[in-house]
C-alpha cells in the first residue's frame, strides 16, 4: 500500500469534517526477532503492524486518535474520534499549530534491502554463530536476534511531506558459565550484513569465562573504566532527564545552556543524519532533523525540541518530537559522544587500582534534577590493580550522580560502538554512538 | 467475576482458518487470538488540558508448536490470505528452531477452555461523555496548584479489549477486558532541589478491572491539595536519616516491593533462563521449591490469584487456554510456588497455573504476573502497626526502583517519609531511599496489616520480553513492618 496516498485520504476526510488543520502519521513495519537461551532458540516472532495517526485541529482547538487498521472504515472512525476529542477540549492558547514545512535532510544509509527481508533461516543462522562460539568456551548462551524494516509518512494540510524507509538489525547476547561469570555483548546496525554473531559469541563468551568465580569488594569510591555498554547508560538516562527541552521548562532538568556539567574531555551531540549511527530523517511531527549539540567540551549548549517546547522558547524545532499523545516530551533519539584518542588497554592501564565495569542494569532516576541514578552493574565487573586485571568483582549497586561521573571523565576511548542499550528493544528511543571512558571516582554503594 | 456463558463464535471464520492452515502446515497444537483493542487517555499538564486522544488496533496471532518448537507469526488484517501467511509463517519459524533444541518440550494437560468472561462494570467508561471525564480532570488539578507548586500532572486513561481465543483442541473462550486508571501529582522546586507528591500513585496513575465508578471512588479531587501542600513542605523538610531503621511501609509503596522482589522472582520461565539477556533470571532457583527456602517470616503468604474481582490481572483464562486459578507462591514464609505455564510447569512437575498473557495480538504470550498479593493478618489494623511502633519511620509512595537480573538486591525511594516517635506520625522526612536483600527484608517483616487497610494497586505498564510487551498486573496489599531496614542509598 502506498502510505503517504492512505495519509491524504485520511487528510481529505478530516477536512470535510471541518478541521482547519490536520497532520498524519503512518507507520508500517515488518519485524522478526529469534530467540535464545541455554544455547537454544526458545522463541521465534514475526508481526506485521500498522499504525495511524490524526492530529486533528480545529481552530485552537486540537484532539488525537489512532488506529492500527487501513480498511475505508477506519479511516471514518479515526477522523470522528479525533474530531470529537478536538471539540471536547477547551481552546489553547499556547497551542503553537501543527509545524509548517522545512527541509528535510537528506539521509544515506537508513535503509538496507537486505535487513528487511531477513529470512528466518539467516537469523537461525547468526543465532548458530553465537551459540557455536559459547559452546566452545564451555558457557551457554542468551540472547535475540531481531531484523526489521519500517516505512513512515508524515503529512499534513501545513505542506509538510515526509517519508522515509529505515532498517534495523539488533544482536544481544548475554552468555554465562559454570562458574557463575556472565559476559555481554550487543551490536544494532542498518544492514543485516554488518552483524557478525561470530564476534560477538566469542566476545561474550571471553568475558564470561573471566568473570568465573568473582570476589566480593567492599563497597567505596573506585576509579573506573566504563566500557562503551556503560556509557550508553549514561547517555541514555542524561538524554531523557535532562536535554529534553519539556523538562527544563518544567524546572525538572539539570541542564542550562551555559552551565559546566562535564569535563572538558565530553562532547555530546544528536544527529539523526549521520550514517554512522542509525539515521532518520525526520521526527514525528514530520520535522526535520537538526544536529543539536549537548555538551560542548563540558559545557551544556543546547536541548532538544518539539513544537510545542520550540514555541514556548521562541525557536524552532529541532525535530525530536516523540509520537503523540507524547507525555515525556521531546528527546535526543541519535546521540553521539566524541572519541578520545585511547585504547581500550590504555584507559585500563591507567587505572592503578580501580574497576573495569561492563555495564549497568536497570537505573532508574532518584533524583533526575541532580542526575542522581540506582542501579546496579551486570555481565563483568573486574578488579584491576597496576593497569593489569586481576580478578572479577561480584556486581556491585550504585546511586551515583550521573553528572559527578561525566564530570571525574580523563581519558575517552578512540573506538567506539552504536548501541541501543537497557532501552534496546524499544526502537522508537533510537540509538547511541559511544567510546569508552575513564572517570576518577565512582561511587558503589554495596 | 466468575467465568459463564456461551461464545458467540463471531471471529469463528478467522479462528478456524488460522488453525486449519496451521495445522495443514504441519502444527502438532496451534492456538489464536483475535484481539481488538480500543484506549482513551486525557492528559491535563499545569491547569490546562494537554491531550485527548483515542487509539484502537485489531490483529491476529497465531502461535504453533511444531516439530518439538514454539512459533509465531501476527497480522494486522482479517482477510484469508493474511491470516494464511501467518499460520504459515508460525510454522516455518518453529520448524528453524527445531534443530537448535537441546531439550524436549513438553505442554502440561489442561481442560477444553470454552466461555465467556466479562470485566464487571456499573459506569462504562466508553459511554461517558468526554466532558465529563475532562471536567473532573481539570478540577482535581486545579486543586493541586497550591502556592509552591510550579507544575501539575493529572491522567485518565481507560482501555477495552476484545479477545477471542481458540485452540486445535477445540477450546473457544471469548473474554471482554475493561480497564481504567488515574492519578494526579504536584511538583515543586526549589534551586537544584524538586519533589513530587502524588495520588494514588504517579507515572499513569492507580489502575484497576472497572468502569468509571473507580474513578470516581479514587476521589482525585479530595486528595489534590494535600499532594500540593505536601509537595512544596517536602522542599524544607530535613532529610531523611541513614542507617538501620524500623519502617512501616504504606500499600501505596509495599505493591512495587511486592511486584519487583516477588512478582518478578517466581516468575518460572525467568527461573529456567528465558528472560536472561534482557529482563533477567530469578535467585529463586527450581531446587530451592523442594528444599522450602524460607523466602520471608511466618507472617508473609504471598498468592497470585487472577479470581480477584476487579483485579487488574484477573480474567477467565490466561493466553494458553488455562482458567484462571489461585496459587500460594509463599505460605507462612516459605516458598510453595511459581508463576507457571504450559511449558514450564511440567519441569517442575506441576500443572499450568494460569500465568500466561500477551500484551495484545500481535506479541508472543509469556509468564506473567497475574494479581500477586500479600494476605492480610487478622489482628492489627495499619493504624495499629504505627502505634506499636516506637521509633521508625513510615514510607509511602513509590519514586524510585531498582533491583539486580535476579531480583536479589533492590533499591526503592518513596516520595516522602513520616518519622513515627512513641507510636504516632511525626514530621516529615524528604528523599528517603532504602534498600536490602529480598529474603533478609521479608524475613524482617514482623507486622503485616489486618484486612481494614488492604487496597489493590496496579501496575499498567509491566514490560517483560522481547519485543517488549506491557500487561496489567495488580498487587493487593494491607501495608506491613519491616526490622532493621538499610535507609539512605550510600552516597
Amino acid at each position: 500500500m502506498n502510505l503517504e496516498r492512505y495519509a491524504e485520504r485520511v487528510l481529505d476526510t478530516a477536512r470535510r469534517h471541518g478541521a482547519t488543520d490536520a497532520e498524519v502519521s503512518v507507520e508500517a513495519r515488518v519485524s522478526a526477532l529469534t530467540r535464545f537461551a541455554n544455547s537454544e532458540i526458545h522463541q521465534s516472532v514475526a508481526e506485521d503492524t500498522v499504525r495511524v495517526g490524526l492530529r486533528y485541529v480545529h481552530g485552537r482547538r486540537y484532539g488525537m486518535a489512532a488506529t492500527g487498521r487501513l480498511d475505508d472504515a477506519a479511516i471514518e472512525s479515526l477522523v470522528e474520534r479525533a474530531s470529537a476529542n478536538a471539540r471536547s477540549t477547551a481552546e489553547s492558547h499556547d497551542w503553537p499549530g501543527l509545524p509548517e514545512p522545512g527541509p528535510i535532510p537528506e539521509v544515506t544509509g537508513a535503509y538496507a534491502a537486505s535487513t528487511g527481508e531477513t529470512t528466518a533461516e539467516r537469523r537461525v543462522e547468526t543465532v548458530r554463530d553465537v551459540v557455536a562460539a559459547a559452546d566452545a568456551a564451555g558457557v551457554a548462551a542468551f540472547g535475540s536476534f531481531s531484523t526489521g524494516a519500517v516505512t513512515t509518512a508524515v503529512i499534513s494540510t501545513r505542506g509538510v511531506r515526509a517519508v522515509q524507509a529505515r532498517s534495523d538489525a539488533w544482536l544481544v547476547t548475554v552468555h554465562m558459565s559454570p562458574g557463575g561469570g556472565t559476559g555481554y555483548a550487543e551490536t544494532c546496525a542498518v544492514d543485516v550484513a554488518d552483524v557478525d554473531g561470530v564476534a560477538l559469541g566469542r566476545e561474550a563468551a571471553g568475558k564470561a569465562r573471566a568473570d568465573d568465580h568473582a570476589v566480593v569488594l567492599a563497597p567505596g569510591e573506585y576509579p573506573v573504566v566504563l566500557e562503551e555498554y556503560a556509557v550508553v547508560d549514561l547517555l541514555a538516562k542524561l538524554g531523557r532527564c535532562g536535554f529534553n527541552a519539556l523538562a527544563a521548562q518544567e524546572g525538572q532538568s539539570f541542564a542550562a545552556p551555559g552551565l559546566r556539567m562535564a569535563s572538558d574531555l565530553v562532547t555530546v551531540w544528536d544527529d539523526g543524519t549521520d550514517p554512522a549511527g542509525l539515521p532518520t530523517a525526520f521526527d514525528h511531527e514530520g520535522v526535520g532533523k537538526e544536529r543539536v549539540s549537548l555538551i560542548d567540551r563540558g559545557r551544556c549548549v543546547g536541548l532538544v525540541h518539539d513544537t510545542r517546547t520550540a514555541a514556548r522558547a521562541g525557536i524552532r524545532s529541532t525535530g525530536h518530537a516523540l509520537p503523540a499523545p507524547n507525555p515525556v516530551g521531546p528527546l535526543p533519539t541519535n546521540m553521539f559522544m566524541a572519541p578520545g584518542a585511547s585504547s581500550r588497554e590504555e584507559l585500563v592501564g591507567r587505572l592503578d587500582r580501580g574497576l573495569l565495569v561492563t555495564r549497568f542494569y536497570y537505573t532508574n532516576p532518584v533524583n533526575p534534577k541532580r542526575g542522581i541514578v540506582t542501579g546496579v552493574t551486570r555481565d563483568g565487573v573486574f578488579l584491576v590493580e597496576h593497569g593489569e586485571i586481576v580478578s572479577p568483582v561480584r556486581d556491585l549497586r550504585f546511586s551515583e550522580s550521573y553528572l559527578d561521573v561525566l564530570r571525574g571523565v580523563s581519558a575517552v576511548g578512540k573506538e567506539r560502538k552504536t548501541l541501543r542499550g537497557w532501552y534496546g528493544g524499544v526502537s522508537v528511543l533510537g540509538d547511541i554512538t559511544v567510546p569508552a571512558v575513564l572517570v576518577d571516582g565512582f561511587r558503589f554503594s554495596g | 467475576m466468575e467465568p459463564h456463558g456461551t461464545p458467540t463464535g463471531a471471529m469463528r471464520e478467522i479462528t478456524d482458518r488460522a488453525l486449519d492452515t496451521a495445522a495443514s502446515a504441519g502444527a502438532d497444537y496451534a492456538d489464536v487470538r483475535v484481539v481488538r483493542r480500543v484506549e482513551e487517555s486525557v492528559t491535563v499538564r499545569t491547569g490546562r488540558v494537554e491531550s485527548i486522544a483515542s487509539d484502537e488496533s485489531q490483529g491476529v496471532g497465531v502461535r504453533v508448536f511444531a516439530y518439538g518448537a514454539w512459533g509465531f507469526a501476527a497480522t494486522h488484517r482479517y482477510d484469508a490470505d493474511a491470516i494464511d501467511r501467518a499460520a504459515d509463517e508460525a510454522v516455518r519459524l518453529a520448524k528453524g528452531a527445531a534443530p537448535s533444541l537441546r531439550h524436549r518440550v513438553s505442554l502440561a494437560e489442561r481442560p477444553r477452555a470454552y466461555g465467556t468472561y466479562a470485566t464487571p462494570v456499573r459506569e462504562d467508561p466508553f459511554a461517558l461523555p468526554l466532558e465529563v471525564k475532562v471536567a473532573d480532570l481539570l478540577d482535581a488539578d486545579a486543586a493541586l496548584a497550591v502556592p509552591g507548586v510550579v507544575s501539575t500532572a493529572s491522567t485518565y486513561a481507560a482501555q477495552r479489549e476484545w479477545k477471542t481465543f481458540a485452540a486445535t483442541d477445540g477450546s473457544l473462550t471469548e473474554q471482554v477486558f475493561t480497564h481504567v486508571g488515574a492519578g494526579i501529582e504536584a511538583h515543586a522546586v526549589k534551586g537544584s532541589e524538586h519533589q513530587r507528591r502524588s495520588y494514588p500513585e504517579a507515572r499513569g496513575g492507580r489502575w484497576q478491572q472497572a468502569g468509571y465508578e473507580f474513578i470516581r471512588e479514587l476521589d482525585l479531587k479530595g486528595n489534590a491539595a494535600r499532594c500540593g501542600e505536601e509537595a512544596v513542605a517536602l522542599l524544607s523538610a530535613p532529610p531523611c536519616p541513614e542507617g538501620p531503621a524500623t519502617v512501616v511501609i504504606d500499600p501505596s509503596q509495599l505493591y512495587l516491593q511486592i511486584h519487583e522482589s516477588c512478582g518478578h522472582a517466581t516468575e518460572l520461565d525467568r527461573v529456567f533462563g528465558a528472560e536472561a539477556s534482557y529482563a533477567g533470571t530469578s535467585f529463586l532457583t527450581a531446587d530451592l521449591l523442594d528444599s522450602r527456602f524460607r523466602y520471608g517470616s511466618d507472617l508473609v503468604t504471598l498468592v497470585a490469584d487472577a479470581t480477584v474481582p476487579g483485579g487488574p490481572g484477573s480474567f477467565g483464562w490466561d493466553d494458553e487456554g488455562v482458567a484462571a486459578q489461585r496459587t500460594t507462591l509463599v505460605e507462612n514464609g516459605i516458598l510453595t510456588g511459581y508463576l507457571t505455564s504450559r511449558d514450564t510447569a511440567p519441569r517442575i512437575g506441576r500443572e499450568s497455573g494460569g500465568t500466561v498473557r500477551a500484551e495484545s495480538w500481535n506479541r508472543l504470550p509469556l509468564v506473567r504476573m497475574t494479581n500477586v498479593n500479600l494476605v492480610p493478618v487478622p489482628g492489627m489494623s495499619l493504624q495499629d502497626i504505627v502505634a506499636d511502633t516506637d521509633d521508625g519511620l513510615y514510607l509511602t509512595q513509590n519514586r524510585s526502583w531498582s533491583i539486580d537480573d535476579r531480583r536479589w538486591n533492590f533499591q526503592f525511594g518513596t516520595e516522602i517519609a513520616y518519622e513515627i516517635k512513641g507510636g504516632r506520625l511525626g514530621r516529615i522526612l524528604k528523599n528517603p531511599v532504602y534498600s536490602g536483600i529480598t529474603p533478609e527484608f521479608w524475613r524482617s517483616c514482623d507486622a503485616v496489616a489486618d484486612e481494614r487497610s488492604y487496597v489493590m494497586y496496579g501496575n499498567p505498564n509491566c514490560a517483560k520480553g522481547l519485543p517488549p510487551q506491557c500487561v496489567q498486573v495488580g498487587h493487593g496489599t494491607s501495608g506491613a513492618r519491616f526490622r532493621g531496614v538499610r535507609m539512605g542509598a550510600g552516597r
